[in-house]
């Protein structure tokens, strides 16, 4: 149930903005939409789909009974997919660089934004989706820095998908040639297998996690562009191998871009900070 | 929990599928879920008793097939069968190991009735 306009939307994702309490945008998933009745109704993209025709038990029709088998070969994903590609489309067009960055809850991703935003903003307008199952703390922090920011409230689910994320383009002014930050819900697994149109895949680790995370939850790692190994200020203080959790790391996937930094003393930073800029430029 | 959302997605799409074959109930769904898929048969079909609720796959049998994954060599070409992404060849210990299949995730077919 939500509980900004008490509508029954179980599970449903919810777009919120810092600031504006008022504000609150459902997303629905089509087909398992639910008749939806708000004053207001220009707040709400909500997407009814009423061709779903209940007519079993009226007894009219009642054929043989022929039983057949349909192939569909059909990508379970695929409608996900379909709409991540959208997404991607509308990114290139405004050429728009895009990251999701994907990590367990606390490995620092929050953290990370708050810093190399304001040094980005410099240089390039950023904007930022924030995905979390409830609040929009991570929205405030990132609102605080002056920066366009929606926050993506999945309710029950544990990952964005292309749908949220396409909604939730719609409500930010995205300028031309800036950069979008997608920050996920803390997750390291699920959100893997979600294309949300993003440029480059980052995940997130930190130090207090252990050095076999990439082997433990591969899937994650596999589809990564880029693994940020974060909080190496705390290295002295617990039984933590960068070098084999780097190993690790690429032998799951030996594409991988691989940065070692601090968000808190700011070690390691300023290179990836270098190398992004270098994306972006290159984008 | 993915599997539900995806369990979700599923049921929309056979009856999707269903419905444009003018079919008054789905009997049975097949899927075809590689090894490597990032996806739990187990919890997913355990998903699917309640994202199947009130829908004409109700009292529908999922089937799941598993294909093994199997790994090339980027370095020698050799195929072998591989359990996870972190393969090694066995031919010459690369790591440039690509994988060809295993990564399925496909909705194979529906059994429906008029
Ligand atoms: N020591 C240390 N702590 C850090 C570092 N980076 C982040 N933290 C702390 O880790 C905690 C979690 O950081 P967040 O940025 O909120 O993590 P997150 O990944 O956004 O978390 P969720 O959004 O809840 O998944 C906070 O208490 C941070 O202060 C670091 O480099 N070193
Ligand atoms: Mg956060
Ligand atoms: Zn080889």
């Amino acid at each position: 149930m939500c509980d900004t306009c008490g509508c029954s939307s179980d599970g449903g994702a919810v777009l919120r903005k810092p600031g504006e309490s008022d504000y609150h945008v459902h997303v629905s998933e089509g087909a398992h939409g639910h008749p939806h009745t708000h004053s207001g109704e220009e707040l709400h993209a909500v997407d009814h789909h009423h061709e779903m025709h209940h007519d079993h038990g009226d007894g009219s029709h009642h054929h043989d009974g022929a039983v057949r088998k349909v192939v569909l070969e059909q990508d379970v994903l695929q409608k996900n997919n379909l709409l991540a590609e959208r997404n991607r489309g509308y990114f290139e067009a405004k050429n728009i660089f895009v990251l999701n960055f994907l990590s367990s809850p606390g490995s620092g991703k929050t953290s990370l934004l708050e810093k190399i935003i304001p040094l980005m903003q410099q240089r390039f307008p950023v904007a930022v989706i924030e995905g979390d199952q409830q609040t929009t703390n991570d929205a405030d922090r990132i609102h605080a820095l002056g920066v366009e920011v929606i926050q993506i409230n999945t309710g029950s689910g544990c990952h964005l998908d292309a749908l949220m994320v396409n909604r939730a383009i719609r409500e930010l002014d995205l300028q031309d040639n800036s950069l979008l930050c997608i920050e996920n819900v803390g997750n390291l697994v699920c959100p893997a297998l979600f294309d949300l149109g993003e440029a480059l895949k980052v995940v997130i680790i930190s130090v207090t996690e252990g050095d076999d995370k990439p082997l433990k939850y591969p899937t994650i790692f596999h589809e990564a562009d880029i693994c940020i190994l974060n909080k190496i200020d705390l290295l002295p203080y617990v039984e933590f191998d960068a070098a084999k959790c780097r190993e690790n790391a690429l032998r799951v996937n030996h594409h991988l871009e691989w940065f070692e930094v601090s968000v808190k003393s700011g070690e390691g930073l300023a290179e990836w900070q270098e190398w992004l800029e270098k994306r972006l430029v290159r984008h | 929990m993915h599997e539900m959302s995806i369990a979700l997605s599923i049921i929309e799409a056979v009856e999707e599928k269903a419905r444009e074959e003018g079919a008054g109930k789905i009997s049975g769904v097949d899927l075809v879920i590689g090894k490597l898929a990032g996806i739990e048969p187990e919890s997913l079909k355990f998903c699917f008793s309640a994202a199947a609720k009130g829908t004409l796959a109700e009292d529908a049998v999922f089937m799941v097939e598993e294909p093994e994954g199997t790994g090339e060599c980027g370095d020698c070409g050799m195929r072998f069968p591989v359990t996870f992404y972190y393969a090694e060849c066995p031919g010459c210990r690369s790591l440039r190991v690509k994988i060809v299949s295993g990564e399925e995730f496909l909705i194979q077919s529906i059994t429906i009735e008029e």
